[in-house]
């Protein structure tokens, strides 16, 4: 078995569109979430979400090469390309069979749209362009890199729900771990429109706080449900033994995955599930709960969903829980992207030598009473910090993650 | 349509759609080799002339034969002669 580290991270989000600007906004507790009040009109119940602000596509990629992409894709390129450059990644990996790529990615809702519009306006299949077909599809973001990046080795594309971004970083994991790849660029990719999330909308998930940046509450008694949000998020993965052998900067190291389903709700995680992954991840990593220094939660403001994280929580760490970090306080819900966001925030602050603080938590109700909430920014770097990332259909993957260079 | 406005208007639309140098459109500039447009670029080249000249090609599997830019001017030039197109 390999050892597995990470070598370069990329995100563009609602937090910024570079490391440096994600990394600020995380130290001051700067929120990305907005109202657009054109969502009402829309016939919406929330006009809050995410906003990921000057982000130009075209500044990256070419026309043509963006036709047959969704933003968010081209969001993913960006973040790729910023995560390969501080992994100075060099070209006979990049383009060897060596070295894979694997996005979550669950929906292209807006490119399917945009597909029928195309269609309805042409009168004929023949006029609606070439890029349509590229875009629907759920691989968009793979294949595209794929492309763009020359990419030789292993391709696919990973759809678990919220708990996408998370297995696909996973699976990264896995593939170098078994020496199946020595490299895997990895991350995940979420479209942010009111059309891709609609019908989420019309559950009630959605909270309607009229201030937006005090929207998104995880585990405070107060939270009244998510804040919709995307982008994409990057990392370099790769062998500690060909991190070493060319002399990379190893951010951190992956030491443990873990991954279950609930077999209950489609919607309601239950109060084991997640539990099971967590121990599976540590497990892994050959660490015990009291290990753990940090929780950087899926926490995502609903009032079932963080009771449910509390409640596994407990189950795993019992009464001495680590301190909980929950950025979607900052961010909203990154839905498929989040998992592989939060092993990017992670690095940023552990690069930059602090702990982002929870905005908006006061106190815990509603079923979190007692977790640990980090509720501001402390000057300590992460150290050893379990991911957790839960979805619909209660699928859960959680990452250990262990900052800094290993001995 | 004279000729050089039929140039003008190809040109301007290849220019814009597939982001190319106008210097680089020249009459034996090869659509393929040259300009660089590949199977999928073809398929929207026959929606980038027909929007650039508002009508609908009566046939489109004429278009398999164009090679050059200049092939593509003349075949403009015919369509407009022979009025076999649908405006739209």
């Amino acid at each position: 078995m390999h050892r597995v580290v990470i070598t370069g991270t990329g995100i563009v989000s609602v937090l910024g569109c570079t490391r440096e600007e994600a990394a600020s906004a995380l130290y001051h507790g700067r929120s990305g979430i907005v109202a657009e009040p054109e969502r009402l009109a829309f016939g919406m119940r929330s006009c809050l979400t995410g906003s990921v602000r000057n982000f130009d596509p075209a500044r990256h990629l070419s026309r043509k090469q963006r036709k047959t992409m969704p933003d968010c894709a081209v969001q993913a390129h960006a973040a790729v390309m910023d995560a390969m450059a501080q992994s100075v990644l060099p070209e006979e990996i990049l383009r060897s069979d060596r070295c894979g790529l694997v996005f979550g990615n669950d929906s292209s809702v807006i490119p399917a749209l945009d597909q029928a519009r195309a269609l309805e306006e042409a009168g004929s299949t023949e006029g609606m362009g070439s890029g349509h077909v590229f875009r629907c599809m759920n691989s968009s973001v793979t294949m595209n890199l794929n492309i763009l990046l020359g990419n030789r080795g292993a391709g696919w594309t990973v759809a678990a729900a919220c708990a996408s971004g998370a297995y696909a970083l996973g699976q990264a994991t896995d593939a170098v771990r078994l020496g199946r790849m020595d490299a895997m660029i990895c991350g995940a990719a979420q479209e942010i429109g009111p059309q891709a999330v609609a019908a989420f909308d019309g559950l009630g998930a959605f909270s309607t706080h009229p201030v937006p940046e005090e929207a998104s509450r995880p585990f405070d008694a107060d939270r009244q449900g998510l804040v919709p949000s995307g982008g994409a998020a990057a990392l370099v993965l790769e062998s500690y033994v060909s991190a070493r052998r060319r002399g990379a900067t190893i951010l951190g190291e992956i030491l443990g995955f873990g991954c279950s389903a609930d077999g209950e709700s489609l919607v309601v995680p239950n109060a084991t599930g997640l539990a099971a992954a967590m121990r599976m991840a540590l497990s892994e990593a050959r660490l015990l709960p009291s290990d753990i220094t940090l929780v950087n939660a899926h926490a995502t403001s609903t009032p079932l969903g963080d009771a449910a994280e509390a409640a596994n929580l407990r189950a795993v760490f019992g009464d001495s829980c680590p301190p909980v970090m929950a950025l979607k306080s900052l961010t909203g819900h990154e839905l498929w992207m989040s998992g592989a966001a939060q092993v990017v925030y992670t690095v940023l602050m552990a690069e930059r030598g602090f702990t982002a603080g929870t905005r908006n938590f006061h106190c815990g109700g509603g079923g979190t009473e007692g977790i640990p909430v980090l509720d501001r920014t402390l000057d300590i770097p992460p150290r050893t910090v379990v991911c957790n990332a839960a979805g619909f259909g209660g699928s859960n993957a959680v990452l250990v993650v262990r900052m800094g260079c290993p001995a | 349509m004279q000729e050089k406005e039929i140039k003008d208007i190809v040109d301007a639309a290849l220019a814009d759609e597939f982001e190319l140098d106008r210097a680089s459109l020249v009459d034996d500039a090869h659509i393929r080799e040259d300009l660089g447009l590949d199977s999928l670029d073809i398929v929207d080249l026959v929606i980038v002339i027909e929007n650039a000249f508002n009508f609908k090609l009566e046939d489109r599997s004429k278009l398999a034969g164009i090679q050059t830019l200049g092939d593509l001017y003349r075949f403009i030039r015919d369509i407009y002669e022979h009025k076999s197109f649908v405006e739209k």
